[in-house]
C-alpha cells in the first residue's frame, strides 16, 4: 500500500461495502452483547445481570477444558498442515498438464459442503463397512471412534488434514509460481544447496501467501463445527468437544441465551485477538 | 532425490481420492449391500440412489436452492468489494487501516455466534427463508476475503495505468469498467472462486435462515437422515452429486489459480 494519492473522497467507493457487512455484523453483534448481559426466563421477559455471565464462564471448568482442547486441536492441525503443504507445493511439478491435474484433483475437498465431508468420514471410519476403520481392525488395530477418545481424535485430525492441507498447497503453489527463474538460475552460478534454495529465495518469496495460509487455517480451525458435529457429535462424552460445539450445545440445547452470548463474546474475543497478534508478529518486519 | 519428488504429491492425491472414492462405492450400492457386507467394490451395481434424487422434487430443489444463493453471494460479494478494493490499494483516507482490519475481523466471526442473532435479524426484515438472505449473510465472510484477494491483485498493477487514463480524459467510472476490470480479470476469477467456495461450503447459517422454500442441499440430507431410518446409500449419491459443481469451478479456474496469483502481491 505505498504511495497512494491521500483522498477522502475514496469512502464514497467502501461505502456499499462498510454498509452491507456491518448490517451483517454490527446487529447481530449488538444482540449478543445485549443477551450477555440479562438473564431471561422465557416469555420475553428479561433482567439486567451485568457481567455475571462473563464472571461464570471465565470461572468454569467446562470453558476450561473446552477452550483446551480447542488449543490443542488448532495446534496440531496447523503444525501438520502447514509443513505438509509446503512440502507438497515444492515438489509438485511447475508447469505442464500434471501442474493443473493436481491442482484441480488436491482442490477437491476445498468444494465439499461440510457436513458432506463430515459423513464422507464418518462412513469412511466407520469400523465395520468405512475402508479406513475396516483396514485398521484387520490390521489388528483396536480402532473404533464412536467409543475410543484417542480413535475419535485421530480421526478428527485426519480429516482436517485431508479437507484443508489443500488450501495451504494452493497458496503456496502459487507464491512459488510467483519466483522468477532468474533466482533459480543465480543460485545455481552460485552452487546454492537445494537447502540454500529454500531458505533464501523460496521461504522469504512465499512469506506472504504464509501468512494468509497460517491466519486462514488458524481461524477455520478455531471455528471448525459443522465438520466434527456430523463426524462425532462431540463424543465419546466430552472428548471432542470443541469450543463451537460446547457454545452451540449450550445456545440450543439448553436455550440458556445469556451464558450462551457471553461465551460467544469471549469466544469472539479469543480468536480477534489471537489473530491481531499473529498478524502483528508476522507483518512485523514489512517496510511500511 | 530428484526421481522420488513426484512421490509426495502422488500419495497426497490418492489419500485426498480415498474417502471420495468410498463415497462413491457406497452410493452405487443399495443401502441392503452397504449394511450387510463390506466390499470394496460394489456387488450389485446401482443407479437407483441417483434416480430417486434426480427426479424427487425435494431432493433436487435443494440443489438449485444451494446454488441460487451461491451465486447471488459470489455476484454481490465480487461487485461490492472491486470498488472498496481499488480505494484501498491507491486512495489514503481517514480510517483506512483500521477499516481494512475491521472488514477482516468479520471473517473471523464464528457463524456459531451469530447464529441465533441472524435468524431474528432476518426474521425481524421479512427475508426469512428466501434465497437473498442467505446470500447476504454469507457477504459477512465473503466481502471482507474478496477485498482482501483483489486489493492484492490491484496493488500489482502500476499506478501509471491509472494516471496515463486520467490524462487521456477518460472519466472514472468508465476506466474502470472498461480498462481496470479487464486488466485484474484474474484476480476477479481468483475472488470469485473463493466466494463460491466458502458460500457453497457454508450451512450453518444457510440451515438457519431457511426452513421451506430456500432450503439448502445439506438440511435436506440433514433431515433425511433422521426422518426416513439411515438410508446410506442414498445420502451417499447426494453426497456425491454436491462434489459436482465444485468440481466444474476448479476445472474452469485452474489457471488463473496456477498463474493468477503470480500477478497479484498475494
Amino acid at each position: 500500500m505505498s504511495g497512494r494519492t491521500p483522498n477522502q473522497k475514496a469512502w464514497f467507493l467502501v461505502l456499499p461495502v462498510v454498509v452491507l457487512v456491518a448490517f451483517n455484523a454490527v446487529i447481530p453483534l449488538m444482540t449478543v452483547v445485549n443477551y450477555s448481559v440479562q438473564e431471561t426466563f422465557g416469555d420475553n421477559q428479561f433482567f439486567f445481570e451485568g457481567v455475571t455471565w462473563f464472571e461464570q464462564i471465565l470461572h468454569s471448568s467446562r470453558f476450561h477444558d473446552a477452550l483446551q482442547r480447542q488449543l490443542l486441536f488448532t495446534a496440531i492441525v496447523l503444525a501438520i498442515e502447514i509443513p505438509l503443504g509446503v512440502a507438497i507445493a515444492l515438489a509438485m511439478p511447475r508447469r505442464g498438464p500434471w501442474a493443473s491435474t493436481c491442482l484441480v484433483l488436491m482442490a477437491m475437498p476445498l468444494l465439499i459442503p461440510w457436513n458432506v465431508v463430515g459423513a464422507m468420514w464418518n462412513i469412511f471410519a466407520l469400523p465395520d463397512i468405512g475402508l479406513l476403520g475396516y483396514s485398521l481392525n484387520a490390521l489388528g488395530f483396536d480402532y473404533n471412534f464412536t467409543r475410543q477418545p484417542l480413535s475419535a481424535w485421530s480421526t478428527l485430525i485426519a480429516m482436517d488434514v485431508w479437507h484443508w492441507t489443500s488450501l495451504v498447497v494452493l497458496l503456496a503453489y502459487a507464491g512459488l509460481s510467483a519466483i522468477p527463474n532468474a533466482f533459480y538460475e543465480a543460485a545455481k552460478i552460485d552452487g546454492a544447496s537445494a537447502w540454500a534454495v529454500f531458505c533464501y529465495i523460496q521461504l522469504p518469496k512465499m512469506k506472504r501467501v504464509l501468512m494468509i495460509a497460517v491466519l486462514l487455517r488458524f481461524m477455520d480451525s478455531f471455528m471448525i463445527y459443522t465438520e466434527a458435529i456430523v463426524l462425532t457429535g462431540g463424543g465419546p462424552g466430552n472428548a471432542t468437544s470443541l469450543l463451537s460445539i460446547d457454545l452451540v450445545k449450550i445456545a440450543l440445547g439448553q436455550f440458556d441465551l445469556g451464558p450462551a452470548a457471553a461465551m460467544s463474546l469471549i469466544y469472539f474475543l479469543i480468536i480477534l485477538l489471537l489473530s491481531w497478534i499473529f498478524y502483528a508478529v508476522m507483518t512485523r518486519d514489512e517496510p511500511q | 532425490m530428484r526421481r522420488i519428488r513426484w512421490l509426495v504429491p502422488a500419495l497426497y492425491i490418492v489419500f485426498v481420492l480415498l474417502p471420495i472414492y468410498w463415497l462413491l462405492n457406497m452410493s452405487f450400492k443399495t443401502t441392503n449391500e452397504i449394511l450387510g457386507s463390506f466390499t470394496l467394490w460394489p456387488g450389485h451395481f446401482t443407479l437407483e440412489n441417483y434416480r430417486t434424487i434426480l427426479t424427487d422434487p425435494t431432493w433436487y430443489t435443494g440443489y438449485l436452492n444451494s446454488l441460487a444463493y451461491v451465486l447471488m453471494n459470489t455476484v454481490i460479494s465480487v461487485t461490492l468489494a472491486l470498488p472498496a478494493a481499488y480505494a484501498f490499494s491507491r486512495y489514503r483516507f481517514m480510517g483506512d487501516k483500521h477499516l481494512f482490519f475491521w472488514l477482516l475481523s468479520n471473517r473471523m466471526a464464528p457463524p456459531a455466534v451469530f447464529a441465533l442473532p441472524f435468524f431474528q435479524l432476518y426474521s425481524a426484515i421479512g427475508l426469512f427463508d428466501t434465497h437473498i438472505a442467505v446470500a447476504l449473510a454469507h457477504c459477512l465472510f465473503n466481502i471482507p476475503l474478496a477485498v482482501w484477494i483483489l486489493e492484492g491483485f490491484m496493488s500489482g498493477v502500476p499506478k501509471e495505468l491509472d494516471e496515463t487514463a486520467f490524462v487521456d480524459g477518460y472519466p472514472f467510472w468508465r476506466f474502470f469498467i472498461r480498462i481496470f476490470i479487464p486488466t485484474i480479470a484474474a484476480g476477479i476469477g481468483v475472488a470469485a472462486f473463493f466466494c463460491f467456495m466458502f458460500s457453497w461450503v457454508e450451512l450453518l447459517l444457510a440451515k438457519t435462515l431457511t426452513a421451506v422454500v430456500a432450503k439448502p442441499i445439506a438440511a435436506v440430507m440433514t433431515r433425511t437422515a433422521s426422518t426416513s431410518g439411515y438410508e446410506l446409500g442414498l445420502l451417499a449419491a447426494a453426497g456425491a452429486l454436491t462434489i459436482i459443481p465444485g468440481a466444474f469451478v476448479i476445472y474452469f479456474v485452474r489457471n488463473y489459480i496456477a498463474k493468477g496469483f503470480a500477478l497479484g502481491r498475494v
